[in-house]
Formats: structure tokens, sequence, C-alpha cells
């Protein structure tokens, strides 16, 4: 069997903060991603979704340590450090941020920063690398009349197709699309949506869409991963974790978001706050917002296996029921 | 229909902002131009009601809560509160009335003053308005503002700082700060789109509790499921209009106007079952400096004839629509006047 396409082993990341403490923001995630597969990772802010996509894509910042492997087709892009990570950034994985308007020069036409991206990744030059932005710019939905304006003079929807275009400018297999539309109007996020999805069908491409908005993963992806603080507590097939729930927070995060069939549902928010992960955590770390704690919550779960292909942190699973 | 009587009533309400010429445009005689905001907007809000105002980004919902809350002048059209008509109002006049009306911004990390304790952002709005009488009076005023917020006991939270709290207390501070001035409508815009998702329901549901101990809400958002979730009737505006307009249930169940099908069928659901086929429109919301003629949304509409972009619809109540669900669309057939009851 051909290793997976990405492949996440025990990651961990800790920041030194200014005070001399360290805050552990990703605590031993494991994943892997299949090509053309569309995982949604999912959580609360600050819940290390974020931080374990750039971290894949070695993009942390400098007060940031790093441990664990991570996998291209079998190639630990992690070990060898920015020397290792350079051939495959971009060129095996990318990734598109939240704000495209921070992703784009803002002095650069649009059409230039995606052939100076190909011209520095050695991809094509001069006119070659015009005629590849066109495609580009097709294949992402932007009038070719556009490629000469500013970021500035693109609508948000624009700009971030052209955010989308400039990281499939060295044909990746992986994407990492982080809150691609939360800035974006519902019609906008609907193309942009439609866009990501038409992208993964005809390019093959596979897709790590990172959002704190389950039923968006409900629209796009297929499989899903719940973070909290700095953990995975469930993994399997989107439906799965929607019909079948394995760990209480999924439960409880789908039922705070409205949904148009469920009107005369309560919506329920999650009282309290994560938990700071500047410090040790001690038993189940979502015990204190809980609606089903029980005595054995005050040891850490393990993520574990509950049925074929889902995985979860509660210990709720492998509670011997009361006769 | 419910008995309590209207407390907010807009009527053909329009705002313009005129654009700059600049030297070089009055020198050249540039014609003078104005985005055209707010293009005849009626709504109103009873007691104890939410009207969810829904739309896109630029369609004039954030402009026409604002000329509710008098902080723009309308070019035309009357905002009546309470029987009294608010726009030949000056300062002086709309103080005492300003009082009654108060409003919730999106954002609680920049409407409370990072240097205030919870005591003093939510104590300033009676200083304000001189009102709460002595210093103890005004501190059992901010205490009750915190209890009907659910930030209670309220001496856990009145010595913090705005950065001492998560984003969801932050915006039931910025609440009660709204409601120790205990107004009769409140405008909430956006109040729940910069906060996590796990806690928005928490705000919502303080919202819904105010709103059924008689408050008037006149909720801004984008997301439509919120507004059918927690209205009571929803207004949806396309470019400077009210497109569509109805009991909330309605407004969802059978939608009548194509722009709010298309609204509707892009709604993200949480069921992967019940992911259906979007009806995506192409572009974008024209610039409001250009409205297209005839029907404002007939270059974008899925199903627009010639007429559409001749004739301008009225906002009527639709044949297959239930009392109270009108919309503005020209291929709808009106319900004949003599049922209308």
């Amino acid at each position: 069997m051909s290793p997976p396409l990405l492949q996440i082993e025990e990651l961990h990341v800790w920041f030194d903060l200014e005070d001399g403490g360290e805050l552990h923001a990703v605590q031993g995630v494991n994943l892997s991603l299949e090509p053309g597969e569309r995982l949604g990772l999912v959580g609360e802010s600050g819940c290390g979704k974020t931080t374990t996509a750039l971290a894949i894509m070695g993009l942390l910042p400098p007060n940031a340590s790093v441990s664990g492997r991570v996998l291209i087709e079998g190639d630990d892009i992690l070990a060898g450090g920015e020397e290792a990570m350079r051939p495959h950034r971009w060129v095996d994985i990318a990734i598109v941020f939240q704000g495209a308007m921070n992703a784009l020069n803002p002095v650069r036409t649009v059409g230039h920063q995606i052939v100076e991206a190909l011209e520095l990744h050695d991809r094509a030059r001069g006119a070659a690398a015009r005629a590849r932005t066109a495609e580009l710019f097709e294949a992402v939905g932007i009038p070719a009349a556009r490629a000469g304006r500013y970021p500035h003079e693109l609508s948000g929807g624009m700009r971030q197709r052209a955010a989308i275009a400039m990281a499939l400018a060295c044909n990746p297999k992986v994407l990492i699309a982080d809150e691609p539309t939360t800035a974006l109007d519902v019609m906008v996020q609907a193309q942009i949506l439609e866009l990501l999805d038409g992208l993964c069908r005809d390019f093959g491409l596979a897709l790590v869409l990172v959002t704190h908005d389950l039923p968006v993963v409900a629209q796009l992806c297929n499989r899903c991963a719940v973070m909290y603080a700095g953990e995975i507590v469930e993994r399997g097939p989107l439906e799965t974790i929607y019909h079948s729930p394995g760990h209480p927070y999924s439960r409880m995060l789908f039922a705070a978001s409205p949904d148009l069939a469920g009107l005369d549902e309560p919506v329920v928010s999650i009282a309290g706050a994560p938990p700071r992960l500047d410090r040790a955590i001690e038993g189940c770390p979502f015990a204190p917002r809980c609606d089903s704690v029980f005595d054995a919550c005050t040891i850490r779960p393990r993520l574990e296996q509950v049925a074929a292909d889902h995985d979860a942190a509660c210990h709720l699973n492998s509670r011997v029921p009361v006769v | 229909m419910s008995a309590e009587p209207t407390l907010l009533e807009v009527e053909n309400l329009v705002v313009r902002y005129p654009i700059h010429r600049g030297l070089v445009g009055s020198a050249t005689r540039r014609p003078r131009r104005s985005v055209h905001a707010v293009e005849g907007v009626s709504l109103s809000v009873r007691r104890g009601e939410m009207l969810a105002l829904v739309g896109e980004s630029g369609c004039g919902k954030t402009t026409t809560a604002q000329a509710v809350l008098r902080l723009v002048d309308p070019v035309s059209g009357s905002i009546r509160f309470d029987g009294r008509d608010l726009v030949p109002l000056g300062p002086r006049e709309l103080r005492p009335l300003r009082r009654r009306i108060q409003v919730v911004y999106q954002d609680p990390y920049e409407s409370l003053d990072p240097r205030f304790r919870v005591r003093a952002a939510v104590e300033e709005p009676l200083l304000i308005h001189r009102l709460g009488g002595s210093k103890s009076e005004r501190a059992a005023r901010v205490r009750a503002a915190l209890v009907r917020v659910e930030l209670s006991p309220p001496e856990l939270y009145l010595d913090r700082y705005p950065h001492e709290l998560s984003g969801g207390q932050r915006q039931r501070v910025a609440i009660a700060a709204a409601l120790v001035l205990e107004p009769d409508v409140l405008v909430a815009d956006e109040p729940v789109s910069m906060l996590d998702v796990s806690v928005r329901a928490g705000v919502l549901n303080v919202l819904d509790g105010l709103r059924e101990q008689g408050l008037a809400i006149l909720m801004i958002t984008h997301d439509l499921s919120t507004a059918a979730r927690f209205a009571q009737r929803i207004a949806v505006m396309y470019l400077g209009r009210i497109v569509e307009e109805g009991p909330a249930a309605a407004v969802v169940r059978n939608p009548q106007h194509p722009y709010t099908k298309a609204l509707l069928s892009v709604v993200p659901r949480r069921d992967p079952r019940d992911r259906q086929r979007p009806q995506i429109l192409k572009g974008e919301t024209p610039d409001a400096v250009f409205i297209p003629t005839g029907c404002r949304f007939h270059p974008r509409c899925p199903v627009a004839i010639e007429r559409c972009a001749r004739e301008d619809p009225a906002l009527v109540r639709p044949a297959s629509a239930e009392q109270g669900h009108r919309a503005a669309c020209l291929l709808l057939p009106e319900r004949a006047a003599a049922a209308e009851g």
C-alpha cells in the first residue's frame, strides 16, 4: 500500500510566551489525508486548528517549537527544517488564508503577483508565465480583464479567488483553506465553496478546510476532525459525526448552530470557555463544559476507535452500561 | 395578529450619501452622484417582537438602522416612534427619545472602552443621560442590567476589564450598557457575527428573553438561519429596497421572491444529508450609485423576463402567501384586493 498523500503524526506545537511561560497549542495531532479527500478541521478560536495548518506549511512564527512528523507521500518535510520544506511548500501543499487582503501585495497587480510566484518557483517565465496566469484566473473564475487590477480594486470574493489562484500556481496536491469564507457574504461564500468543490473534483485536489463553522464543512467535506484544546477529540465521516457523535463536544457544537431545518429546536450555547493552554490540563479538557460528565472524566481520555473509521476521545464510549 | 401596538414605524425611508466630486470633478462639471443606500423602505416593529432585516453587504440594512437611530439624516420618509415622527426633530428634542432607542454593535472588542471596567462601562450611559439618581441607585441599576444579560452574580464581573472577558461576555456587557437606560427599542447590528459559534446562541437567547419581556428588537443580520430561528418577522433587503417581508416561518418555508429563494438555497445546512443544490447567483450586488432600471434585481434574477427591465414592482401580497407576507416581484400574481382581509 502506498503511503497516504498527507500524514501528520504526533504533532506538537509550543509557543514561548513573553513572560517566560509556554503555551502548548497543539497537543499530539494525528491525521491523514488521501488524494481527493476533503477534510474539515473544526473547532473554536484558539483550539489549535490554524496552528496545525501553519505547522504543516512550516509557516509558524519564530517563537514556536514543533515536534512530530508531517509526511507528504511518505517524505518527512518537517525533519529537515526550512531546506527540506522549501521544495514542498506551494508545490505539493498550499494554503489560502481568511483575509485575502493580507495575503496579496497591495502595490502589485494580482496578475503580476502570480507571474512572480511562477518565476520564483521556476515554473514558467515571461509570456509562458502570463499564459499560465490567465489559465489560473480562468480556473478560479476571474475575468481575464481583471488580471491587471490591484487587490483594492477587487471585491472580497474576487480577492479570495485571486488568493486561491495564487495558491494553485504550482499545481499542489493538497490545499489548506483557513476560514476561506468567514469574511464573505452568504452568496459570495456559496460561490467560493462551489469553486473549491469544482477544483477538488476537476484537479483531484485534496482539501483541508479549517473553520469554526460546521454547516460550511457539511456543505463541502466528507470527513471531519473536531479539535478542542489543542487535540483532536473526534474524527470520522461527517455524516457519522452528525448523526451519531462520539464526543459530547461535537454534538453540542452542532446544537449551537441554528439550522433552517430545525426552526423550533432550541439552540443552545456551550457554557464556559476552553481551558488555558499555558498550563497543564488535568483530566478531560472538555469536562468543565460538558453536559455528560461522570467520574471517569478526571482522567484525560485518549482518541480511540468507537466504530470502523470513527475515533473519539471520550470515556462515555467505553463506559460499561449499568444493568 | 399580535395585540401589541406598533412601536416603531418607518415609512418610505430614503437615505443617500453624496459622492464628493473633488476639485477636479467640480471644475470639469462632473455630474453630482450619490450612493442610493436606502430607497423607500417601510417597516414596523411591535413591542415584544424581533424583526430581522436580512441582506448582503451594501444592501442598506445598516443604513436603515442608523437612520432609525437618527445617526444619519434621511432624504425623505418618516420614522415614527411611539406615535411621534423623529425625522424633523432637532438634537435637543431627540435627546430624551434617544434613551428609549438603544443600539448594540457587531464588535464588542471595539464598542467597549478597554480602560473602563464593566461597572463603569454599564454606568456611563446613566451619567450621560443624567439618570439613575444617587450613586447607590445607579449601582443597583448596573447590577440589575448585568443580571438581565445573565452575567450573574454581577459581583463576578463588575471589576473586570473587557480584555478579561470572553467575546460572548463582552457582547453581554454591551447589551447591558444599552439596557441600563431601559429602552423600548433595541437595534442589534450583527450582534453575534464576531463571536464563536459555541457562544452565539447564548447571546441570542438573552436577546430573545428581553424580547419576551416586551422589548422591540430590530436585528440586522446576514444570517438567515439565525433570523429564522430567533425573529418573529423577516424583511429581506436588496439594493436599498425590501424585496420580501413576512412572518419568519412563512418567509423561510414559503419564500416568494427569487432573491429570497436564492439566499435560502445557499444557507449551509448542519446535516450533510440536507445538502442541496444551491442556486448561486452570478456576480455581485451592483453598485448602489447606478441602480438598474425596472426591478433592481433583474440583472441577476434567474427568472427575469423582458418586462422586469422596465417596471419597478411594488411590495404586494402574492396569491399563494399568507397574511402579512409580501414580496416585490412582477412574476407573482397578486392576491385579488377583495380577498385581502
